[in-house]
């Protein structure tokens, strides 16, 4: 029951570059259960949409992935063949990509595109695929679905193609749907409706699902757990009540300080900011990844940092908790 | 206060597009801005709130001259925009863009990009413009050895400054910000709201803000216009708005922000249908089928432009605001 679907140990993402070696991902592990919502937050170059397409086995090819872990239900991710692979993607796991006009191809139509997975992967008739198709189409709010099906993407405006996006994902019914960015360009209504499909797939077929994503008001209402990450590395970890009431990594802080929230910043009064930029990822770090841009940096700093337990699936990268836990 | 005509004022502005229907079934007419009238005041944020389609951007492309209105009238200072070149516009009213991955032409330098309109204008001897466009790097953060820097060299919310530069190196009284952060991560968004503010307040400034991001309008706005289908539904001060809609959809558009707090889960707004097809708008009030108040007569008659001390709201449920003692 309470079994981890997906498990991700020490997940290393490196690209050769002309500098060297870009370590895009530091060694990232997590664990996601049937029926959780693991959010992934951090800005861009973080590393967290890497870390998706590593798990999913999409990396572009010059990138070199390790890890001393990945497995999907019990299922060793790494040595799987591409045939292998292939039958659990879209079938049981399934990404829902950022960018849907590079993810949709331009010479089928969102039918045939929308159907594909299903027929793929189940012995289904053409016109029951094709009555999922509309069923799911109507349920992320498209209007006149059966119509949609035979249109192509350029036909569609940027909020359609996502939303044919997330369907897509659906189409199978996975166990595990890996999110990037999923409702960052919809309107705000859209994206609550989209968010309640999601929270009810969760509820009543137990999806797991792992969202990537820097809108940190989201994260707040349905993930159930928090990653933080920086710089390819995770900084923080913990419920998602932990990571809000009681932020523990200055990075995490920082950014908590930045959004502006109705009724508790007040108009027109600056809000917090996280100044300085993510620092280069060519080679290892030899200090904390954050100490160029931390209001508390001090001379321990100038060490690399592990990540310090503080419980039970919490954890936070930072010298100060670790001198905390030796003084405890 | 000092000067009661307003900034820019829409009077009456309507934009039709046509729109083919596909082959052979001949085409419609898309209604993008509907008779709307909405004045900017000198020196207000006002923020103009709605979904994709509603005519955000149509009616910015308006006020920024960049497209004629159909039907209607914009007024400039109380003079009529037609009658001003457009050039003469471009002076005071100024654009920043959502993206500035696009919106900034690769090959050129910031130095360059920056100095365009004064260019265009004809504004100064070469060696002032190099002073010009000096002085407006450091007025929007920008380190002054960046002037050289080609936009491919920067991180997002340096383009976004470089963009912010390009608009005020004019010195407008107006600047139209379309989505100005939605493109930028969290930490960044902050800088450029900050920047925003700072300038605002520094230049004396008035803003159009334009976004789907309420808390960000809620933070910086001090009026609110909030737009459905090409109509301006409600008007209000930006506090009284938040503290209480008048208008069912800017309430459920309000309900829709996901503020930062754990365990609230995502709220229901109601809306369940779909944003209608602006091709083949609803009868009557044409928000009457995602209301969940609508009755009969939203069905069967757009509901009268209520104007009065709190602003405008377009419903049939309204009932006009006590006048303040």
């Amino acid at each position: 029951m309470s079994e981890a679907i997906l498990k991700v140990e020490d997940l290393r993402v490196s690209i050769p570059v002309d500098a060297g070696t870009l370590n895009a991902v530091r060694g990232v592990s997590f664990e996601v259960k049937r029926g959780e919502t693991l959010c992934i937050v951090g800005e861009s170059g973080c590393g967290k949409s890497l870390t998706s397409l590593a798990i999913m086995g999409l990396l572009p090819r010059r990138a070199r992935r390790d890890a001393a872990a990945l497995s999907f239900d019990g299922q060793d991710l790494r040595g799987l063949s591409r045939r292998r692979l292939s039958r659990l993607r879209g079938d049981r796991m399934a990404m829902i990509f950022q960018e849907p006009m590079t993810s949709l191809n331009p010479a089928y139509t969102v039918g045939d595109q929308l159907m594909e997975a299903l027929l793929t992967h189940r012995r289904v008739s053409r016109s029951e695929a094709r009555a999922r198709a509309i069923a799911l189409l109507e349920q992320v709010g498209i209007t006149a679905a059966e119509r949609r099906l035979a249109q192509y993407p350029h036909q569609l405006s940027g909020g359609l193609r996502q939303r044919i996006m997330i369907a897509m994902a659906l189409m199978c019914g996975p166990e595990l749907i890996i999110a990037d960015e999923p409702t960052t360009a919809l309107d705000v209504t859209i994206q609550a409706q989209i968010l309640h499909l999601l929270l009810e797939l969760k509820r009543e077929m137990g999806l797991a699902l792992v969202l990537i994503t820097h809108d940190l008001g989201v994260v707040a209402r349905i993930a159930d757990r928090v990653a933080v990450m920086y710089a390819g590395e995770v900084v923080e970890t913990g419920t998602a009540a932990e990571i809000f009431s009681d932020p523990q990594h200055p990075y995490t802080r920082g950014l908590l300080s930045c959004i502006p929230v109705p009724g508790r910043t007040k108009p027109g009064e600056h809000l917090g900011s996280v100044p300085g930029v993510v620092p280069s990822l060519v080679g290892d770090f030899h200090e904390c990844g954050f100490r160029d841009r931390c209001p508390l940096a001090r001379e321990a700093c100038a060490r690399p940092v592990g990540l310090t337990p503080l419980g039970e699936g919490r954890a936070v990268r930072c010298v100060l908790a670790e001198t905390a836990e030796e003084a405890a | 206060m000092t000067d009661p005509t307003p900034m820019l004022e829409l009077r009456n502005v309507s934009r039709q597009f046509k729109v083919s229907r596909g082959l052979m079934k001949g085409s419609a007419t898309l209604k993008a801005v509907d008779d709307v009238s909405l004045q900017l005041r000198r020196g207000e944020v006002l923020g103009l709130v709605g979904e994709s389609g509603c005519g955000k951007t149509t009616l910015s492309r308006i006020l920024l001259g960049l497209m004629p209105p159909s039907s209607g009238e914009v007024l400039v200072n109380g003079q009529p925009m037609s009658a001003a070149d457009r050039k003469a516009r471009a002076r005071r009213i100024q654009p920043v863009f959502q993206d500035p991955y696009s919106s900034l032409n690769p090959r050129k330098t910031v130095s360059q990009i920056v100095s365009a309109p004064l260019e265009v204008h004809d504004v100064g001897a070469p060696a002032d413009r190099a002073r010009v466009v000096a002085e407006t790097l450091d007025l929007v953060g920008l380190p002054r050895r960046v002037a050289d820097s080609y936009p491919g060299q920067m991180s997002g919310g340096q383009r976004q400054r470089v963009a912010i530069a390009r608009a005020l190196v004019m010195r407008p009284e107006v600047v139209i910000c379309d989505e100005p952060t939605s493109a930028l991560d969290v930490s960044v968004q902050s800088q450029i709201l900050n920047l925003l503010l700072d300038l605002q307040k520094e230049l004396g400034l008035t803003y159009l803000l334009i976004s789907h991001n309420l808390a960000v309008v809620e933070h910086l706005a001090n009026r609110v216009a909030v737009m459905y289908l090409g109509r301006i539904v409600e008007v209000a001060e930006a506090a009284s708005l938040f503290a209480g809609p008048r208008h069912p959809y800017a309430e459920a558009l309000l309900a829709s922000v996901l503020t930062p707090d754990p365990g609230m889960g995502v709220p229901d707004t109601q809306l369940g249908l779909a944003y209608p097809n602006p091709i083949d708008p609803p009868t009557g009030c044409a928000f009457h089928p995602r209301c969940r108040a609508a009755t009969d007569l939203c069905a069967a008659k757009r509901p009268e432009t209520l104007r009065d001390a709190a602003g405008l709201v377009e419903c049939h449920l309204a009932a006009p605001a006590p006048l303040p003692a």
